[in-house]
């Protein structure tokens, strides 16, 4: 069956276009538009989508392609990318992918068996201060342990996902300084700090050629 | 060299409902917008941001006054601002906090710049992600539009002024300024050839500045304090100011923080971020997002001599020079996005290195050979020696396959794989050694305490 959008996202669509000088540049917030809708971009998404902006189905092809983002399958209720890049990893991201792998019983690129939830690995999602994470949908959720993590999960499936999302996804965060405020001229650095640093020295040691 | 007694760019991060107009306006927003669109000239703006000496804080370190200096529009050309909020370099999560606590700062910022470079649409390219950060800039964009701040005539002057917010889709290489400016007109992020530089021919095939959101976000407090004073916030010639530094990775209070420029990794990782966690010792640090070389604090400066740039810290540790573009340069490395992944010694470089690797095989963008072919060789390599299949030639396989990408490819994205790869062979080749000999220890890098901690196993 063909796909449209509801009339209301056809609104959106007009109000799209006007913002660009060419019909094309609309192709990214037109596409995603479809898959809030319809869940995937597929086959009579690019169909849609091609005729509305007046391009090949190669070329939106091509595009939805190149993004991580679209996806050109059927994905679960819920999709949970797990962060796998250096800062996560250094903070146990392994740990969270490994737990959310038992939880839902299916390996990371794949839909639980009962559609509830895709569990996708990502690359750095830049909330690295607050490691590990996961996005589930389009929300954060931040400095994870696995009990926090279950209880994230489990109210997905009992309260839905924007009751999830009210309760306990986060936004960017701020701290201070542990030791404040901050002086004119650099400081020397601490002898502990030194010491702390120039583990095993096979060179000579930096504390000797402080100056 | 003054002291920045009080925040600037994070003074509104505090307040309760930072985001709304009213808080915002009430802690000073809009207040500069408002009189340099009535009061001062743009040329006067521009001259300003120059003379503040920004380096762009998307992590190329270029003058962000220099970058606006290079516009130089015909009479039927429109120009464009767009703002580059794709953060996607590993270890860098500080645009996200301009967008989340202070959307108004950036938009102040944004209304600035288009008045100062003569633009009148404005484009945030926002990576899709980061849908919560795209909701609240929205939402501060029609609160400014309906204060007056936007559209026909903002703050009441004859110069239209529109802020789009353009969602991306999950690709790294969009951070790249041509790459986010093919996904802006809807084609694949795939890098241009250079030059026609944006400047000249970006969006749309019209003259563009693309700056990234702290660039844009500091311009209120420049035109505010004036480019001079501004610059002398930093403690670096050359390279003015304060930004924002993050750290992730094995410290105590990992974060971000805002200081002036040019203060040195260890006040950034002990003094900020609360010392190493469970106070082990620190291993190696990588300065500013994955693509930079990473710092081994072992490894002193070699500058004997006077005309050397690093003299002064002669004999120092490599972390007690000071963050800055050209300092960090000058130490072979690089300053980035000033967001540091800190390293304690449970961690095996080689791990690390494959981790970021396999990053860079996933976001190539794949047009240039040596770059799509480079990257997934590095992993293969790679792979091989953390399995223990490894042969002792492998290590110098990996700096020969960097060697071939270095400046063979349209972007910099080869270079930013290779120079960091470099930089892990080169300051722990023994590890990459003795990896091919042996194979990677079976539970080696998951730190214990990090998974106990994750695990909630006492």
């Amino acid at each position: 069956m063909a796909f449209a959008l509801t009339p209301e996202r056809e609104r959106e669509v007009d109000e799209l276009l006007t913002r660009y000088p060419e019909r094309r540049a609309s192709l990214l917030p037109l596409l995603w538009l479809c898959q809030r809708q319809n869940g995937w971009i597929s086959p009579e998404v690019v169909d849609y989508v091609s005729q509305r902006l007046d391009l090949s189905t190669a070329t939106v092809r091509g595009v939805v392609t190149f993004y991580t983002m679209f996806f050109d399958e059927p994905v679960g209720e819920n999709v949970v990318w797990v962060c796998r890049t250096l800062s996560c990893d250094l903070r146990g991201g392994k740990a969270i992918q490994d737990h959310l792998e038992n939880k839902l019983g299916c390996t990371a690129g794949h839909t639980s068996s009962d559609g509830k939830f895709t569990l996708l690995k990502a690359e750095c999602l830049a909330a690295c201060g607050q490691a590990p994470m996961v996005q589930i949908n389009d929300r954060y959720y931040e400095n994870l342990d696995v009990e926090l993590l279950d209880q994230i999960i489990d109210a997905h499936v009992t309260k839905g996902a924007e009751e999830a999302a009210r309760e306990f996804s986060t936004h960017a965060t701020f701290g201070a300084p542990t030791k404040a405020p901050i002086s004119t001229a650099p400081p020397p650095p601490s002898p502990e700090a030194v010491r702390l640093a120039s583990q095993p020295p096979p060179a000579p040691d930096p504390v000797g050629d402080e100056s | 060299m003054s002291n920045p007694t009080k925040p600037l760019l994070t003074t509104r991060y505090g307040i309760a409902e930072s985001w709304k107009i009213a808080n915002a306006e009430r802690a000073g927003a809009y207040r500069v917008a408002k009189r340099a669109l009535t009061s001062i000239e743009p040329a006067k703006l521009k001259g300003e941001v120059k003379k503040a000496n920004i380096r762009g804080r998307g992590g190329a370190g270029f003058p962000a006054g220099v970058k606006w200096g290079f516009l130089n529009p015909g009479p039927d050309d429109q120009v464009y601002l767009v703002i580059n909020a794709d953060e996607s370099e590993p270890g860098t999560f500080k645009d996200r906090s301009l967008m989340d606590l202070d959307p108004h700062r950036l938009i102040e910022g944004a209304i600035i710049s288009c008045y100062a470079i003569g633009s009148h649409v404005a484009y945030i390219y926002v990576r899709g992600e980061l849908a919560f950060s795209v909701a609240r800039l929205e939402e501060a964009i029609a609160d400014a539009r309906h204060a007056g701040y936007l559209g026909a005539r903002p703050f009441g002057i004859d110069h239209e002024i529109e802020i789009y917010v353009h969602t991306g889709a999950g690709a790294y290489i969009c951070g790249e300024e041509t790459a986010l400016l093919n996904s802006l007109e809807g084609r694949r992020g795939e890098p241009r050839l250079k030059p026609p530089f944006p400047a000249v021919k970006g969006v749309f095939g019209m003259p563009t500045i693309v700056n990234n959101v702290e660039t844009i976000a500091v311009v209120p407090d420049v035109i505010e304090m004036g480019g001079d004073a501004w610059s002398a916030l930093s403690r670096l010639p050359a390279d003015g100011g304060v930004r924002l530094y993050g750290v992730s990775g094995h410290v105590r209070n990992p974060g971000l923080f805002e200081a002036p420029v040019g203060i040195t990794m260890r006040e950034l990782i002990y003094d900020y971020a609360g010392g190493m966690l469970g106070s082990r010792p620190l291993k190696a640090v990588i300065p500013g997002g994955s693509s930079t070389p990473v710092l081994d604090p072992r490894r002193l400066v070699d500058a004997p001599e006077e005309d050397q740039p690093l003299h002064a810290w002669h004999g120092k540790s490599e972390i007690d020079v000071p963050m800055g573009v050209d300092t960090y340069r000058a130490l072979g490395t690089m300053l980035g996005t000033c967001c540091a992944i800190v390293m304690d010694d449970t961690v095996n470089m080689v791990e690390a290195c494959r981790n970021l690797m396999r990053f860079y095989k996933h976001e190539s963008c794949g047009q240039c050979t040596p770059c799509r072919e480079g990257t997934g060789w590095l992993v293969d390599v790679l792979d091989n020696l953390c399995a223990g299949r490894g042969k002792l030639e492998d290590v110098d396989l990996l700096v020969d396959i960097s060697n071939n990408m270095m400046g063979n490819t349209i972007c910099a994205f080869a270079d930013g794989t290779a120079m960091p790869l470099l930089g892990f062979v080169q300051k722990f080749r023994d590890e990459f050694i003795d990896a091919a000999r042996n194979g990677l220890p079976v539970d080696v890098r998951h730190d214990d305490s990090v998974r106990r901690k994750v695990e909630k196993v006492a």
